[in-house]
This record gives C-alpha cells, structure tokens and sequence, in this order.
C-alpha cells in the first residue's frame, strides 16, 4: 500500500514522541503576524529563550494595518502600537519582516506563495487557522495557536498528533460562471463545518489538476472552515511553473533537485486514506451563504431554508442564523439587498480573482447606495493591477480601490460594516459580527459575484447579470 | 513540573449553541492587544452586550451563575479563527474545564496548552446536566481528568479525551515547552537536513 504525501512529510518531519504519545514535529517555515505574535514574543522573553532559526520565519502586517493610508503613527493608537511591537520583535530576534515600506507587504498567506516562500513538502506553521492556504504548494500547513507560536520560534518544532487523510475527489468539469470558491463552498455544505475534524483534507481529481495555483489556494484556504486544519493538493507542473523564479524558490541546479524531490512527494497512486468523497464538478452551482456559518449555503438559485421543514433538533440553529441575516424562512437568497461589497482576503484577493471581476466589471457601475471596496490581498498584487489597468476599472466603476491587508475580512482595521448592513463578500467567515458589527451581515461568495452584488445591489446570479460564456481559467 | 490537572470541580454554567466560533467567543476587536491580560471581560461581549453597552440575556450575566468553573456547551465549540484569545479569555474569566459535545481542533489544542480541560459528552449527559444546574445554580460539579467521567449529585456520564491531552493534564505537561526543548540536537539535525526558503 503506498503512501499519501501527508504521510511522507510526516514521517521525515517527525523528530520523536513526547512523553504524552503526541509527535514532536519539525517546521521548516514559520510564518507570523501581529495579532498572534506577540504575546508569543513575550513568553519567549520570559522565559529567557531565543528564536532557534530565525531565518525560517518570515514575518508581515496584515490585519491591523489600514488600507485607505499608510502614514504613521496609525490613527488606532492600538494598532499603531501593534505594528511597533512587531518590528521591535523582528528586529531584536533578526526575523525576516516584509514591512509596509518593503512593496512587498500583504495578507500572510498571499505573500508567503507569492515569495516562493511556500514550498512542496515543507512543514509551515503560522498563528493563523488559514495557513491550510498553503496546502495548495503540498504543503503541510498548520494555523496554530500563540503559545505554539512560542514553540516554533524557541524550538522550531511544535507537539501535534497525526490526523487522519480524507482524500476529496472533483472530477469532470466546472460549469461556466462557477469557480474555485463555489467549489470550496459546496464542499463545505457537502461535508458540514465540522465534517473535517481529525482529519487532513487531500483535494484532488481532474477540475484541481486544471486549477491553477491560485484556484487551489482558494480551496485550500477554506479547508478549516470545514473544520480541518489542513488541506493540500499534490505538487505537479503547475506547481513547479508557478514558483520558478520567485524570490525565495531554490535557483539553478538546486532547483532541479528540487523538483525531483517534489514529484516524488506526490500521494503514491496506491495510497491509503481514512476515507475517500468523490463529487462531480457539473453538480457544483455557484454557491452563496445565507447563515451565520460557512456551511449554511445554497445555490444561487435556491431559496433559504424553512426551519419548519426541518427536523426539530436542527430548527434553533436555522432560526438564528436567518434572525441574525433578517430573511424570511423559505425566500430566495437572489434578490436580497446589498449595503456593501468587499473584494479580497486571502480566500480570494489574488491578481487572478481580480482579473476575472475587472472582466465583468469593466464599463459597469456599482449600485447607487452600496459602498463598494476593493483590497489587493498584497501590495505586489496591487501593483500588478495597476499595470494591468484593473485597478482603473474598479475605481471607474464607483470601487474604493485600497491598500494590501487584510481589511472588512475580519475589521480589525477601520473598514467595517455599520449597523446591520449586509455585505457581499469574497472572504472566508460569515460569523455573526465577523466585519464588524455585532449586527453586520455577511454573504459570501466567488469575486465575480461580488461584482454582480455590486452593480446590481442585490444578491445576483453572475451568469445572468453578465450573460457568463466559457470560463476563463480551468 | 506543571500543575497536574487530575480534577475540575466548581459550579458550572450553560452555554448553549452549535458552531460557536471565536470570533463570537472573542471579537475581533478585542484582538489588538500585545498581552493575554484583562481578556476575560472580553468574553462572549457582542452576546452579552448591546452596542449602548446594555447588557443582554445571556447565561453569564446571569449573578446566579458568577464564578462557574466550568463551561457546558455545544457541539463544534471554538470553531473559526486559531486566535488563543479565545480560550485565553474563558481561562481569564475563571473557568478551568469544558464539557461540550465536540471541540474544533485548534481551539482544543490551544485550551489543553493553558491547562483548560475540554471533554466531550453525550448531548442528552450534557442537557440533563444543564437542567440539573438550571433548577440549582450552586449545584457541585465535577470534571473527573484521570477517570473520564463527571459526577454531580449521585449522578455520573462517561466523558472523552484523546488521551494525549489526558496524559498532558494529568502529568503536568500540559504546557509542551520543557518537551520540545529537550530534544535538543535532534532538532539539529532536522534542521540540518530539511528544506528551508532561502533568498537567492
Ligand atoms: S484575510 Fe481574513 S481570513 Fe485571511 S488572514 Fe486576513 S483576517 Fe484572516
């Protein structure tokens, strides 16, 4: 029986068994921020230790920093304080910082792949449950905790146990005008938001072999919100295509090495998993949420849940969360009315998602009323659509074109949602309260939704509002 | 040597709900701190809390459930962000063990490495027990670390814990520092030959 690449990378990381029967794990790349670091940089003082590689760890700002200007001090005294503790950090331990000044500042988990940072068969861990993003390289990457941070940094090794391997098959074709997100999304309302728990999530089957890097980071991405922490995909050409040449990605001779290394990670064909879920990518439809979860979904042509039809054990939960989204039990999700729409984050905030939104945007207008922003997951992603003129289409369509960072996704900056607004919105989480306001709503979905949300002001079928032909992409 | 955690007892709350996430548990809002301090006001906050400040009805403002020690909630608990802010907070708010059904993954991990107990029942053991706690808020619960199982009145439910965490809490390592640093050249070692990113 051969071996999935989980498996491989497990067994040449593990460095031994803890006392407690847990596995002492080495991590080749550490990755950190400032919401999740430094009380870790703390403890690490405390206790008198330093930082045992600080060259494998690379450090960036990204949630706190605003997007609408960089001057310092910030306005937020907090966050101006958080940035400050962070480069104190960097600098006292010698860690690698891409700052606000580099050019090369983003989302943790855009930069990290954009560097060549992330690579096939490392360990990565970062105080941060999205790290699974990385996945998409054949990563093994972990979000952690901040006292695991502290591990990482004193010992460059972290206690884990050994998870479980679902392997996730998508097999035919995507339908035009569905995408990366909606696969994700369907996933997760296929499987439940804790249908991952104990396990690895393995993506695979013809529509990832035909993603591109971006598609399966989108995937990838969204592999907690299905409750597992990790997520991958095997490193194949398009692997290999996408990071040669990049800034941390092995040159020369090593490169060739490298890659050899790599295709032999791969899962064997033969490899044993706990579990296998085969779905047919025609069956996917574009997906929005309509709930307060990841997992309450639907297609966009289908109307939100009436808890009356349900089990009465489920009713409670299907009654708060269309309480919190202000829906009638049984209305159609398309139709409803958008304050906001936000494009970005590390689920979808890359160059490709927003070449593919400035495709149906250009020429069009947002909605009269609804305020509209748009965040580059990373300030190399920002420039690349400024030569591409994306970013004129977004500011001539009524867009607020903004700074790389991590933004409404989670408010810890000032773009928030107000009151109860409902926001259209490319990001990962549509927890009560996530952009901002214990009252804000949160819908998700693919950026070329968002789009179509926008210029409509309401929940929209994008196929529609753009008449949507063959996809561009996979 | 850490504390060993064989044993939970106190009084307990109930917080109902599925799929509670941490940015429910912890606002976002309350993240832009550089300490773990003073965290446990931020417990819950949005669902305590109006935006005026007002309180709501929620289980802990209710004075009759004031210094519970232990936390009786649903299935998925923690699920979300990987922030400790949020099991940092139910720490500093006074609680020390979790009966629920399940537990997201890092949440668990993170509250097991500050000592937090989080075992997972059956949800008829945890609504009876709920009920038990409804009809008498000073009612003595305990969280039994090393035989499983939590025993209040004359009664008793068998609960889990992977027994990593159960051996953590027990022996006193539920803090993983003074472990991993001991590995000391094996860690060399590793380091030595496994791949790192290199600017060139
Ligand atoms: S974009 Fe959102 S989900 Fe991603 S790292 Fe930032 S806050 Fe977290």
């Amino acid at each position: 029986m051969g071996k999935s690449l989980y498996e491989k990378v497990w067994e040449s990381h593990a460095i031994r068994t803890l006392p407690n029967g847990q596995t002492q794990l080495f991590i080749d790349t550490h990755l950190i921020h400032e919401v999740t670091s430094p009380q870790a940089f703390g403890m690490l003082r405390d206790l008198g230790l330093k930082v045992r590689y600080p060259e494998r760890t690379f450090a960036t700002v990204d949630h706190i920093v605003p997007t609408h200007s960089l001057l310092e001090p910030f306005e937020d005294p907090q966050a101006d304080e958080m940035i400050r503790q962070l480069r104190k950090n960097v600098q006292e331990f010698g860690i690698t910082f891409f700052d606000v000044t580099s050019g090369q500042q983003g989302i943790v988990h855009v930069i990290g792949p954009e560097q060549g940072i992330t690579q096939p068969g490392m360990t990565i861990a970062c105080g941060d449950s999205h790290t699974s993003t990385h996945g998409a390289f054949g990563a093994i990457a972990f979000g952690i905790g901040t006292t695991q941070v502290r591990d990482v940094l004193a010992t460059q090794t972290m206690a884990v146990s050994k998870l479980k391997v679902r392997r996730i098959n998508v097999n035919g074709k995507l339908q035009p005008g569905v995408y990366a997100k909606d696969v994700i999304l369907h996933i997760i309302r296929t499987l439940g938001v804790n249908g991952g728990l104990g396990y690895a999530y393995e993506y695979g089957g013809s529509v990832f072999e035909r993603f591109s890097m971006e598609e399966r980071m989108t995937v990838c991405n969204m592999s907690i919100e299905g409750g597992a922490r990790i997520g991958y995909v095997n490193p194949d050409q398009t692997t290999f295509d996408y990071l040669k040449g990049r800034p941390y990605a092995p040159k020369g001779a090593a490169w060739d090495e490298a890659v050899a290394r790599w295709k032999a990670l791969a899962s064997d064909p033969d490899a044993h998993y706990d579990d296998v879920v085969n779905i047919q990518g025609e069956d996917i439809p574009p997906t929005v949420t309509w709930g307060i979860n990841p997992g309450q979904g639907c297609a966009i042509s289908d109307r939100v849940p009436d808890p009356a039809q349900y089990p009465e054990a489920q009713r409670a939960s299907l009654e708060e969360a269309l309480a919190h989204m202000k829906l009638r039990p049984g209305q159609p999700i398309k139709g409803v009315k958008v304050n906001v729409a936000f494009l970005g984050s590390c689920t979808n905030g890359r160059l490709s998602d927003f070449r593919e939104a400035a495709k149906y945007l250009k020429g069009r207008k947002v909605a009269p009323g609804v305020r509209a922003i748009a965040v580059p997951g990373s300030q190399q992603v920002a420039k690349a659509c400024e030569e591409e003129g994306i970013a004129d289409i977004f500011r001539e369509a009524g867009f607020e074109w903004r700074g790389a960072g991590c933004s409404m996704c989670l408010a810890m900056n000032p773009d928030r949602l107000v009151g109860d607004e409902l926001c259209a919105s490319s990001s990962n989480r549509n927890f009560k309260g996530r952009q901002g306001s214990p009252l804000g709503r949160t819908v998700l979905m693919s950026p070329v939704m968002v789009v179509a949300a926008a210029i409509t002001g309401e929940i929209s079928d994008a196929r529609e509002v753009f008449g949507v032909g063959e996809r561009v992409g996979a | 040597m850490l504390e060993p955690i064989r044993q939970v007892t106190g009084r307990a709350v109930y917080v109902p709900g599925d799929d509670i996430d941490t940015d429910r548990i912890t606002p976002a809002r309350y993240l832009k701190v550089v300490t773990f301090d003073g965290l446990g006001e931020a417990l819950f906050y949005d669902e305590r809390f109006n935006p005026d400040g007002s309180e709501k009805p929620h289980p802990l403002n209710d004075p009759r459930f004031k210094g519970a020690r232990i936390m009786l909630v649903g299935a998925n608990f923690g699920c979300g962000s990987s922030r400790e802010h949020s099991p940092q907070a139910i720490y500093r708010a006074g609680f020390r063990a979790l009966i629920g059904q399940s537990f997201a993954e890092i949440f668990f991990g993170n509250a097991t490495t500050l000592s937090l107990a989080c075992v997972s029942a059956a949800k008829e053991d945890i609504l009876a027990l709920a009920q038990a706690i409804a009809q008498d808020p000073s009612l003595e619960v305990t969280v039994d670390v090393e035989r499983l199982e939590v025993r209040y009145r004359d009664r008793s439910f068998p609960v889990n814990l992977p027994p990593t965490a159960q051996k953590a809490l027990v022996e006193g390592r539920w803090d993983p520092i003074a472990d991993l640093l001991e590995a000391g050249e094996l860690i060399d070692q590793a380091a030595a030959r496994l791949a790192k990113a290199v600017r060139s």
